[in-house]
């Protein structure tokens, strides 16, 4: 079912507006954060799931969508809207089903020259080190009620437990632990789905890439060095979630809000996939809780990972991972609802923000952001394409506009059929290793199927 | 079992029409969707582990819903999947004073065996079954549009 395309004025060069008078139950505006030329390359079904978000209850402001947005479920991808917290409501749709779905950034003191003769080696030891694809399981087993530690407290548990270093903590968002996790909420079922799989990449969009930082892309070259980075310098980036445990969390939510969305809060909503539940019902609350366990689930998942990536690469080049300096630069969720203060109307109000397919990017100076980087603004780590490389950034002043919200490096110009019929996985792969030798296809399956990621 | 895969209905993810004659071969043919969405050659995924699975839901809808998720459920729990299905689907009318409703219940014994990628062609994971645009139809015919979130 689609709907007319709205009327969108142009703000800005880059804000574009959808009003309320376009749908009947619209709150706010919906308001797109786009070049022109991108926006003409948005499907249609996000004016419409932007305007759907736009008419939940105790929204703030706007219904936002960043420059990557695409269709997703409910909001669209790239979608973000802010809730007072004692009377606006909570939604898994604004979530996603892959909570805590994030990228991670880690650097070495190797160059592209140390690797390059390398790379094949060092590409199937990550690839045994770290378990990838379908089905994959966690190289360490936990039991149960380890898992049910881990979830309450994130990557600080695996700390703790020799999985990575002390100043990781400092270097991922909310310390790589939120508060607010509690393993009372969540179904045994979803524990039995995701406690075999911490510290494995998954599949479909998930990644892991070795990557290579180009002089010539280095545009703030002062905070680059202060940062860490240096021009050939070889970094490693990937991308991944919470697994089979945060999709189970988000289906056995989704099914509860729908079962009492209206029965018991009166409460209707556009389309099945925005049921949602006062913040501060029980259901509401019980899902922040386990949504936050997912959370925590999401960054000791990529804590696993990058100690499986440190391992690797000491094997490979004969040195410690402390002496190849490889410090983890940021952790960064692009899935998640958290409460926040924000100043609305000249006053500040606890908030609870979703963003769903769109990074934190909190200017200088605010508390979200970790001391170290406190003068600069929080570290935002936008995955690229293959072809056209990934982004470090740093948030700024401006994005409060956004709840402090910026893109989180998807965008889809191509549906999943599509690409099979344009592009032969096999091809791609030979394609690619030809043009940049960096590139081997150590996840094959993402290029069997796949030649885009999204979230 | 038909089903097919539709193509343009959400770019990001996987859409896919099944059918079937009763509700059984349409919750059957729903499931061999799922999983070759994630494994091509479903012939390859031979009988030698067997799951049953019991469900109850308010309408056929949901609980073909549910059952949809229990196939991702076992992928991630087990690492199975099945592509061998016996499934009962039985309406239970329950009377709540003067209101008589009805639940529906599945039985089911799922089989299959766990991934093997030497074996098997993975495609893709399925992170979830949606409701978006999720089209339940009972005609001459069950039919079912499903987007799977993967």
């Amino acid at each position: 079912m689609e709907s007319k395309k709205p009327e969108l004025k142009k703000i800005t060069d880059y804000i574009w507006e959808i009003d309320p008078s376009y749908k009947d139950g619209m709150k706010v505006p919906g308001r797109i954060y786009s070049s022109k030329k991108l926006l003409g390359q948005m499907d249609t079904h996000v004016y419409d799931q932007l305007t759907n978000v736009a008419t939940l209850p105790g929204i703030i402001d706007y219904a936002f969508c960043m420059p990557d947005g695409h269709s997703g479920y409910g909001f669209p991808i790239g979608g973000v809207a802010a809730f007072d917290s004692n009377d606006g409501v909570i939604s898994p749709g604004g979530i996603g089903f892959d909570i805590n779905c994030g990228m991670r950034l880690v650097r070495t003191n190797l160059t592209i020259h140390d690797v390059k003769p390398k790379i094949r080696e060092l590409v199937n030891t990550l690839f045994a080190n770290i378990p990838a694809g379908v089905g994959g399981k966690s190289k360490t087993r936990f039991s149960k009620d380890e898992f049910k530690k881990i979830i309450e407290l994130g990557s600080r548990w695996c700390v703790e437990k020799g999985y990575g270093w002390e100043e990781d903590i400092e270097r991922t968002e909310m310390n790589g632990s939120v508060e607010y996790a509690d393993s009372a909420a969540v179904s045994e079922k979803a524990i039995s789905r995701g406690f075999n799989q911490v510290g494995t990449l998954g599949s479909g969009n998930h990644y892991l890439e070795i990557q290579h930082v180009k002089e010539e892309n280095l545009v703030d070259k002062e905070l680059a060095k202060k940062w860490g980075l240096f021009p050939d310098q070889i970094v490693v980036m990937f991308h991944c979630g919470s697994r089979g445990f945060g999709h189970q969390v988000a289906t056995d939510y989704l099914e509860l809000f729908l079962q009492v969305m209206e029965s018991k809060y009166k409460m209707k909503v556009l389309d099945r996939e925005l049921a949602c539940a006062p913040f501060q019902s029980k259901e509401g609350q019980d899902y922040f809780k386990a949504m936050n366990c997912a959370v925590n689930m999401g960054f000791a998942n990529r804590q696993l990972i990058l100690h499986g990536i440190r391992q690797g690469f000491a094997q490979i080049f004969g040195k410690s991972a402390e002496e190849l300096e490889m410090h983890q630069i940021y952790d960064i969720c692009h899935n998640r609802a958290s409460l926040e203060k924000h100043e609305v109307h000249g006053k500040t109000k606890e908030l609870i923000v979703h963003r769903k397919g769109a990074t934190g990017a909190f200017g200088p100076g605010r508390i979200e952001v970790p001391p170290l980087y406190r003068n600069d603004g929080q570290p935002i780590l936008i995955g690229g394409s293959m072809e056209t490389g990934s982004w470090l950034l740093a948030g700024t002043e401006e994005a409060k506009q956004t709840w402090y919200t910026t893109a989180h490096g998807s965008g889809r110009v191509m549906s999943r059929a599509q690409a099979t019929r344009t592009y032969r996985g096999d091809q791609l792969q030979r394609d690619m290793e030809k043009k940049r030798n960096l590139h081997k296809g150590c996840f094959s399956e993402r290029f069997g199927r796949r030649s885009r990621r999204c979230i | 079992m038909p089903y097919k895969f539709i193509d343009g209905v959400v770019v990001a993810d996987i859409t896919f029409e099944a059918s079937g004659d009763t509700l059984e071969e349409l919750f059957e043919s729903s499931a061999n969707a799922v999983t070759n969405a994630m494994i091509d050659k479903l012939e390859r995924i031979e009988a030698k582990e067997e799951r049953k699975i019991t469900l109850e839901a308010e309408t056929e809808e949901k609980l073909l819903h549910k059952f949809l998720d229990e196939i991702l459920f076992y992928k991630d729990a087990d690492n199975i999947v099945f592509s061998k299905y016996k499934i009962k689907i039985k309406e239970k009318k329950a009377a709540h004073g003067c209101d008589e409703r009805s639940n529906f219940i599945l039985e089911c014994i799922a089989k299959g065996e766990e991934i093997d990628n030497a074996k098997h062609t993975v495609l893709t994971d399925v992170k979830a079954v949606s409701w978006h645009m999720f089209k339940f139809e009972k005609g001459k015919q069950w039919k079912v549009q499903v987007v799977l979130d993967v």
